[in-house]
């Protein structure tokens, strides 16, 4: 029964990460209804940049350092890529787009930094357990929590009482409306694009204290990311954050068990969700069919 | 600091080569005398196992350079021809149909994902090739899918056990908790190690096995830490090594017990930050080994060839060795063709300059397995790259491997 | 009158391919593979580009397929024809009895359905390790001989490509029928507009089933045929990566039209290999063949030539 805790406990830790990961995801197909499978290419820019950088700037310095490099890419790559896929209905064109885009990211990576796995090194004061009972809370996941809970507040309270923020909530509604109004439509996906590019290279960032640094390590995390957005429900953002949590519990939960299944059970879940309630815990009706 | 990947020359057109190609085998298109002896090597050089196909070639190609300064293969000049098999079994066994069929290789090495070496393994052996297998692990390459084609420089899971059991019983007790990659490899090195752990008269406390890829290893490092082994059995390789470790680092647990377990490798090494860089593993070479003839030079013409400030690992002495045992098979038979070159290879035994350790190193011929020795050691966690391990001691291959007659092997010669 | 020209000669080269093929720097099993995903993605684009299915998880059922395929000759019986059999039918079966959970989805929540079940799939593999091998995959299987009564035909890598021909081309035709027949139409109505498709009293639902159900029969013996094409198989065979790559061979060349994916095919398959082999970057180049193709030429490369034709 207590394994059962901890093990619960431990998936929702993990959960956070997803939920990290998914929000980014899920702002990108929100607003500027991409479905970003370079989303882990990004968590590995964050990932590397930070390793780059730590040597100058420290942990502290990197954390902030490099989702903001992470984000201007993904600026770039909104502006030169994805701004000539708006036009077009199918989403599959933004998938294929991305997917290519992933393979470049993975390849470029390895190219300038190699293939052999890399350390990095965290503050030696978050990277001990913070009690001898439960020695799997350590410093670095209690910072990963507060990180994500902070950016996660962050993006609320930006989204509930920004100008940028009520526009983007309008944007995702009915994006003609908005742009009839006079709002720069082009700007604001950019800025919208950019944004979830940050959460993806914090994911990058703090995995990479967790992680080895490899250049394959954002293709692990980016399933997983969709099956939250499902399960939390399409369009939503809250509901992203839930779904993160509620599959990396889900994993948790089934490691006690039968733990070779425990990714599986990521994608049962989803398959249980669609089947029965397609549009997800938190999710509009009709959204993406 | 990502050198140079191979490029392979590309084939030009030609209707009569190309016709000569399909229409007769392999060896007899080349003709006798000057055409060179090709030798196809693939290797993941992209995906997760990047890092260690890189170091295999790089010591082919070493290799390479030293058997054609000595006049080549039965006097012939030898090339090696690269092909990255993303770790992906159908695309390995695509390349070796690539590179028999349409570049005319004579012979195969190479692997470090073992899926690609079971499926090369079955395409060389469909198309009567020799096949050194290099880096893949799985005990059915020289156990129960073996050929008379395959060949294997690598140890097997149980010669990985064997060699450091004894020393992590005697050292810390016999009470143990594994951790198993979900795999075959895992699998029957857990198999193993229970075995002799066994005959030991120590106790399995439990076993956890977690699926290839596993970023998280808390519910198992939690689990294992309930029951207060005597030593913590980390059985996973490569990224999940590298992994599983950091964690049982941050959760303190390197401070609560020793950790050991079975393969370990330069490359893996050098990702772990300094505090996971702990336990006692087992590597199939080392650079480090002053009583060792051969082994210093080796070390000075790598970083001579390759001065990028890194080192050889197993990896290179696999690529090394591999290439070389091709052509000391090859000029024993004082031919390529295949089947006379397999029976040289049994019991031929690698001279010192290429085996690069004590004990008799020797193709063992019921199984074709080399009996390599292993290196069981210790992390150095204060140590600088490359000074990351410390070996205990260097175990014999024909000591820590199962009797030939045990391994399921029974090899299919042609009529 | 042009189209059945380029038809004919498209027949006239794959019959010819063991003679051709090498001589411009390729090889037979080269030519069997293309064939082979050939077959499993036009099954597919019976889903995807004339139904509008956007199925991620189509490598479930080639999986299936070559799993099946290697269990029957590693533990029923050592003939070809049966592996090929019981490959189709273990994909195929497995498409038609899940069709009914599929169906009723469409866009992105259809696409992860379909990743759901491909990965519950591999998950299978992987673990019924005693079966199927897990991660090092199932091996000790061979093609067996034809046996036509007392002639014993070797299957040879050039043998084995006209059997892979002869399969291509029953699937083929069997595609083409069904595509021109009443079925067939009412896919693309669906695609094109499903709500009025079933404001005109046709139950949408049992139409994508149907394509689901046969595209998962013809991509399982693309998978069969794989698997004794490499006298191999493991779980990336039943990979979302391997579905995605479908996928985009499909995009490559088009996926509006019949010939599309075979032309997507060709350009991947031949691009990977020829590339993989030249530069240790091949992974960038095959990410800005996608790219470029998604900005520049969307309708594939068959989109391309046939607007043109239309143009003239």
């Amino acid at each position: 029964m207590q394994l059962l805790l901890f093990d619960a406990f431990n998936g929702l830790i993990q959960g956070v990460f997803y939920a990290l990961m998914a929000l980014g995801l899920a702002q990108i197909l929100s607003l500027n209804s991409v479905i970003n499978m370079a989303h882990g290419g990004f968590l590995v820019i964050g990932a590397y940049i930070a390793y780059t950088l730590s040597p100058y700037l420290g942990f502290w310095g990197a954390l902030v350092a490099a989702p903001v490099v992470a984000a201007i890419l993904g600026l770039v790559a909104e502006r030169v890529l994805i701004r000539p896929l708006y036009r077009r209905r199918d989403p599959l064109y933004s998938l294929l787009l991305t997917f290519g885009l992933a393979l470049i990211v993975e390849d470029l990576t390895r190219t300038v930094w190699g293939a052999q796995g890399l350390p990095f090194e965290v503050p030696a004061g978050l990277n001990s357990p913070l009690s001898d009972a439960y020695f799997f809370i350590t410093g670095y996941r209690v910072l990963i929590i507060a990180i994500t809970a902070a950016v996660v507040l962050g993006l609320y309270v930006l989204l509930r009482y920004s100008l940028v923020g009520i526009r983007i909530r309008a944007g995702i509604r009915d994006l003609e409306t908005v742009s009839a109004l006079g709002v720069n439509i082009f700007r604001l996906r950019a800025l919208n694009f950019g944004l979830g590019c940050f959460f993806a290279g914090l994911a990058g960032v703090l995995a990479a204290g967790v992680l080895g640094l490899t250049p394959p390590m954002g293709n692990s995390l980016i399933m997983p990311s969709f099956v939250a957005i499902i399960v939390g429900g399409v369009g939503s953002l809250p509901g992203a954050v839930l779904g993160g949590l509620l599959i990396g519990l889900a994993a948790g939960i089934v490691t006690t068990y039968y733990p070779a299944a425990s990714e599986a059970a990521i994608y049962l879940l989803m398959l249980v969700v669609l089947v029965v309630r397609p549009r997800g815990l938190l999710g509009e009706e009709g959204l993406f069919e | 600091m990502n050198g140079s990947l191979t490029r392979r020359r590309v084939v030009k057109a030609g209707l009569a080569l190309g016709a000569a190609t399909v229409a007769m085998p392999p060896i007899l298109a080349f003709g006798q005398g000057e055409k060179p002896i090709k030798i196809g090597m693939h290797d993941p050089l992209t995906g997760t196992y990047a890092a260690e196909g890189e170091s295999e070639v790089r010591g082919a190609k070493m290799a390479l350079a030293e058997v054609n300064a000595k006049g080549g293969m039965v006097g012939r000049k030898v090339e090696l021809l690269v092909e990255d098999d993303n770790a992906n079994a159908g695309l390995a066994a695509q390349k070796a149909s690539k590179l028999i069929d349409q570049e005319g290789c004579a012979m195969l090495m190479g692997a470090v994902s073992s899926a690609t070496a079971l499926s090369v393994n079955q395409t060389a052996h469909n198309k009567g090739v020799v096949y050194m297998v290099t880096g893949g692990h799985t005990d059915p390459v020289t156990g129960k899918q073996c050929h008379w084609t395959t060949f294997r420089i690598c140890t097997t899971t149980y010669m990985l056990a064997a060699g450091l059991a004894g020393t992590l019983y005697k050292k810390f007790g016999g009470k143990w908790y594994f951790i198993t990659p979900d795999y075959a490899f895992g699998h029957t090195l857990q198999e193993a190690y229970a075995k002799i752990l066994k005959g030991y008269g120590g106790t399995v406390l439990g076993n956890s096995l977690s699926p290839l890829g596993t970023t998280d290893f808390s519910s198992y490092l939690i689990k294992a830490e309930a029951t207060k082994p005597d030593v913590l059995i980390n059985l996973c390789d490569g990224q999940d090594l590298v992994n599983s470790m950091k964690q049982a680092a941050q959760f303190g647990l390197v401070k609560k017990f020793p950790i050991g377990g079975g393969l370990s490798e330069l490359e893996v090494l050098r990702a772990l930050p300094k505090e996971a860089r702990t336990g006692w593993w087992t590597l199939e070479w080392w650079w480090d080994q002053p009583d060792t003839p051969g082994v210093k030079e080796f070390v000075a013409k790598y970083q001579k060839v390759y001065p990028d400030g890194s080192w050889p690992s197993a990896r290179t002495w696999f690529g090394y060795a591999g290439v070389h045992a091709l052509a000391l098979g090859a000029d024993k038979a004082k031919s390529i063709e295949p089947v006379k070159m397999a029976h040289a290879l049994e019991g031929l035994e690698l001279p010192p300059e290429i085996k690069l350790q004590p004990n008799k190193v020797y193709f063992r011929p019921e199984d074709h397995q080399l009996m390599s020795s292993e290196f069981p050691g210790e992390d150095l966690p204060d140590g600088v790259y490359p000074k990351l391990f410390k070996v205990a001691d260097i175990v014999a291959g024909d000591k820590t491997a199962l009797p030939a007659s045990e391994t399921g092997c029974k090899l299919d010669y042609p009529a | 009158m042009r189209r059945g020209l380029a038809v004919a000669a498209l027949w006239v080269l794959l019959l010819a391919l063991p003679w051709w093929l090498p001589a411009v720097g390729g090889y037979t099993t080269l030519g069997s593979k293309v064939l082979v995903y050939g077959i499993a993605t036009m099954g597919l684009n019976l889903l995807l580009g004339f139904t509008g299915g956007l199925s991620f998880g189509q490598a479930a059922y080639f999986g299936l397929g070559a799993y099946g395929a290697g269990m029957a000759l590693k533990y029923l019986a050592p003939s070809t024809p049966l592996a090929i059999i019981v490959g189709t039918l273990a994909g195929g079966l497995a498409a038609t009895i899940l069709g009914p959970l599929v169906m009723r989805r469409r866009g992105i929540y259809f696409a992860m359905i379909t990743i759901a079940i491909g990965q519950l799939f591999y998950f299978v593999a992987v673990r019924w390790n005693n079966v199927t091998g897990g991660e090092d995959g199932l091996a000790g299987f061979t093609r067996q001989p034809l046996r036509l009564g007392a002639l014993e035909i070797p299957l040879t890598a050039t043998n084995f490509y006209y059997l892979v021909l002869f399969c291509f081309t029953i699937s083929v035709a069997i595609m083409w029928t069904l595509l021109q027949s009443p079925l067939g139409h009412a896919w693309v109505g669906i695609r094109e507009n499903r709500r009025r498709m079933e404001f005109l009293g046709i139950r949408a639902d049992r139409y994508v089933w149907a394509a689901f159900a046969v595209a998962g029969f013809v991509t399982a013996l693309a998978g069969s045929l794989n698997a004794l094409l490499f006298n191999f198989t493991s779980p990336q065979d039943l990979h979302w990566i391997l579905s995605g790559d479908f996928v985009i061979m499909i995009v490559l060349g088009g996926m509006r039209s019949f010939w599309g994916p075979l032309v997507g095919v060709v350009i991947f398959v031949v691009a990977q290999d020829y590339l993989s082999s030249v530069t240790g970057n091949w992974m960038t180049f095959i990410g800005l063949i996608f790219v470029l193709i998604v900005l520049l030429f969307p309708d594939g490369l068959l989109g391309v030539v046939s607007r043109r034709a239309r143009a003239t």
